[in-house]
């Protein structure tokens, strides 16, 4: 098909951003901690909770990166 | 039981009555010819970026989610929050390889992950084991739907012995039936965007009322025994929880989208574009589940577990019975209603997609590919109507007659069942190169070897499994699918060696863009 086509088919170097939250959540050693809490909720609990909000933003990140 | 609980139960009510007249409703919706099956079963494919935001989230987040996690995080602690790190992977995982699966499935009139998988592989074997794994790991959870259903309708005081007991649960489920069979998909995805609004309302309202009751976070904190906030350090010599926490996490992301329910609701959307917006979007409603099982510990900070006026939910349902006791204890009963109404609709959106999603399935892939291969687009529709009313019915017989805990053992073993179908639906969609039969040992070997395991675990999710002197504790199912590949993938040049020529009705192109 179209040369563009092509293109946003294949591998995109954005795409790595994803390993970053892959391995941030999947490795409990890094956080299963209660110190620093925020507003008194332990590490463990707002640090994954973080995560949610970081994932997403890489997300839409590679989104507008591969996308016309 | 508590007396019946009147305000609430009027809003309850009220919301029910409001929800059903949309699902009758909504047959009108964007109308199409609902005797075709992509238009009564898919919605016709039309569903932008923001129904399918409702959608897929009303379909995902069920009530069960929002009861049964709380729930573990009330009696078991830290590890409830696996859920969290799970709905963060899933994410990356729709954005690369379902719009691919949804632009093939456009092109060729797919509507199911088998018929994909058929039309990819030229199976009919491998499709049938796609077929049946998705139709028996889809069954329990319809039935655990009934289960969230059935703690609010507790805890709103409605109790009675018997068949009375069990009237409301008939009662909801006559009317999904109904909506179901007469509007479709266009049913729960109209249903979804009120559930999911009151969803919202309803964890926020709990994450910020009740902390300020409670006196703040780190009171409840404080409250919540030491060994319940942490995941155990392990031993020398294993993984321990940290191993199980992580294995649950990545094993139940790899899982999720291959639900037939999820890939109804994704194959819902107008475009591949709608699709990858939503990765972006959808973790929005991860955000708030991993605020819900913080309410398991404002349960326990609350003690309500220990207050008389809840003990008999406590003995009736359970750790489940956790969050409607706190709402309860902390709100005021108009609101409750609302809270529970949520919960309530929360179990019939994903009900009604899951019935659909297994008559899509039997309608294709068995119907169809073994008993009438042609039949008329009316017909066809009309098959897929009356098998979502079985599916329902089946249901609701088992969660009547069967105790709960089959139905949570099965959904257990339903997860490592449909973790089996990664190689041919998930890795198919971007390689030809696993030989169809290769894939079909490798599907059988992890199906069996999975519920052996599981077997030998009394049901519970994780295996133990000992490599020279170590234990790495895990979810049974990546396990499996891991001696699931290793299979497909030594045995695809074996059986290349062998057989006939390569089947594909799709080419490169009917992936992109």
């Amino acid at each position: 098909m179209d040369h563009q086509g092509e293109r946003r088919s294949g591998w995109s170097w954005w795409y790595l951003l994803f390993v970053i939250q892959f391995v941030a959540v999947l490795w409990p050693p890094f956080y299963n901690k209660l110190e620093p809490t925020l507003w008194g909720v332990p590490f463990f609990y707002w640090y994954q909770l973080a995560w949610v909000v970081v994932g997403a933003v890489l997300t839409a990140i590679v989104y507008f990166a591969t996308d016309d | 039981m508590q007396d019946v609980n009147w305000t609430a139960l009027i809003v309850f009510v009220a919301l029910f009555g409001f929800i059903t007249w949309l699902g009758f409703a909504a047959a009108h919706w964007r109308k199409g010819d609902l005797d075709q099956l992509h238009e009564w079963g898919l919605g016709g494919r039309r569903f932008g970026t923001l129904i399918t935001w409702f959608l897929v989230g009303g379909d995902l987040y069920t009530a069960y989610t929002f009861i049964a996690v709380p729930a573990l995080a009330f009696g078991a602690g830290a590890v409830a929050f696996f859920a969290v790190p799970y709905t963060i992977l899933i994410y990356p995982i729709l954005f690369l390889a379902f719009p691919r699966l949804w632009r093939v499935c456009h092109k060729h009139n797919y509507i199911t992950a088998a018929d994909f998988v058929r039309g990819r592989f030229g199976n009919r074997w491998l499709a049938l084991a796609i077929t049946v794994t998705g139709l028996v790991a889809t069954m329990p959870y319809i039935a655990l739907q009934l289960v969230g259903l059935q703690v609010v309708v507790g805890g709103l005081g409605v109790s009675g012995t018997g068949l009375a007991g069990d009237l409301p649960l008939i009662i909801a489920f006559v009317i999904l039936a109904a909506f179901t069979y007469s509007s479709g998909l266009r049913a729960p995805a109209s249903i979804a965007i009120v559930k999911d609004i009151l969803i919202y309302i309803t964890a926020f309202a709990a994450v910020i009322v009740v902390p300020i009751q409670l006196g703040g976070f780190e009171k409840i904190f404080a409250a919540v025994p030491p060994a319940k906030v942490l995941l155990a350090e392990p031993g020398p010599h294993t993984t321990g929880a940290l191993g199980n926490y992580a294995t649950l996490a990545l094993g139940s992301a790899l899982a999720l989208f291959l639900y037939p329910h999820s890939i109804t609701g994704i194959l819902s959307a107008s475009s591949g574009h709608a699709i990858r917006r939503n990765a972006a979007l959808l973790p929005g409603y991860s955000f708030l589940l991993g605020l819900l099982a913080l309410v398991g510990f404002f349960a326990i900070a609350a003690n309500v577990a220990n207050l008389p006026e809840y003990a008999a939910g406590f003995k009736q349902f359970g750790n489940s019975f956790a969050v409607p006791a706190l709402f309860l204890h902390s709100f005021p009963s108009w609101f409750v209603g609302v809270a529970f109404a949520a919960v309530g609709i929360g179990a019939l959106v994903p009900a009604a997609i899951m019935s659909i999603a297994a008559a899509n399935l039997y309608t294709r892939n068995i119907h169809r590919e073994f008993i009438n291969a042609n039949p008329s687009d009316r017909e066809e529709a009309q098959m897929a109507k009356w098998v979502s009313l079985i599916v329902k019915f089946g249901a609701l017989v088992f969660i009547i007659f069967v105790p709960t805990q089959y139905a949570i053992q099965l959904q257990l073993l339903g997860g490592i069942w449909i973790i089996q179908t990664v190689p041919a639906v998930l890795l198919g969609v971007y390689t030809r190169w696993f030989n169809e039969w290769a894939l079909l040992v490798g599907w059988a070997a992890g199906t069996i070897a999975g519920t052996a395991m599981a077997a030998a675990t009394n049901f519970t999710p994780t295996y133990p499994l000992a490599i020279d002197g170590w234990t790495f504790p895990g979810y049974t199912a990546l396990y499996t699918l891991v001696l699931n590949l290793v299979l497909a993938i030594v045995l695809t040049p074996v059986f290349n060696a062998i057989g006939a020529a390569r089947e594909d009705a799709t080419v490169a192109a009917d992936y992109r863009a």
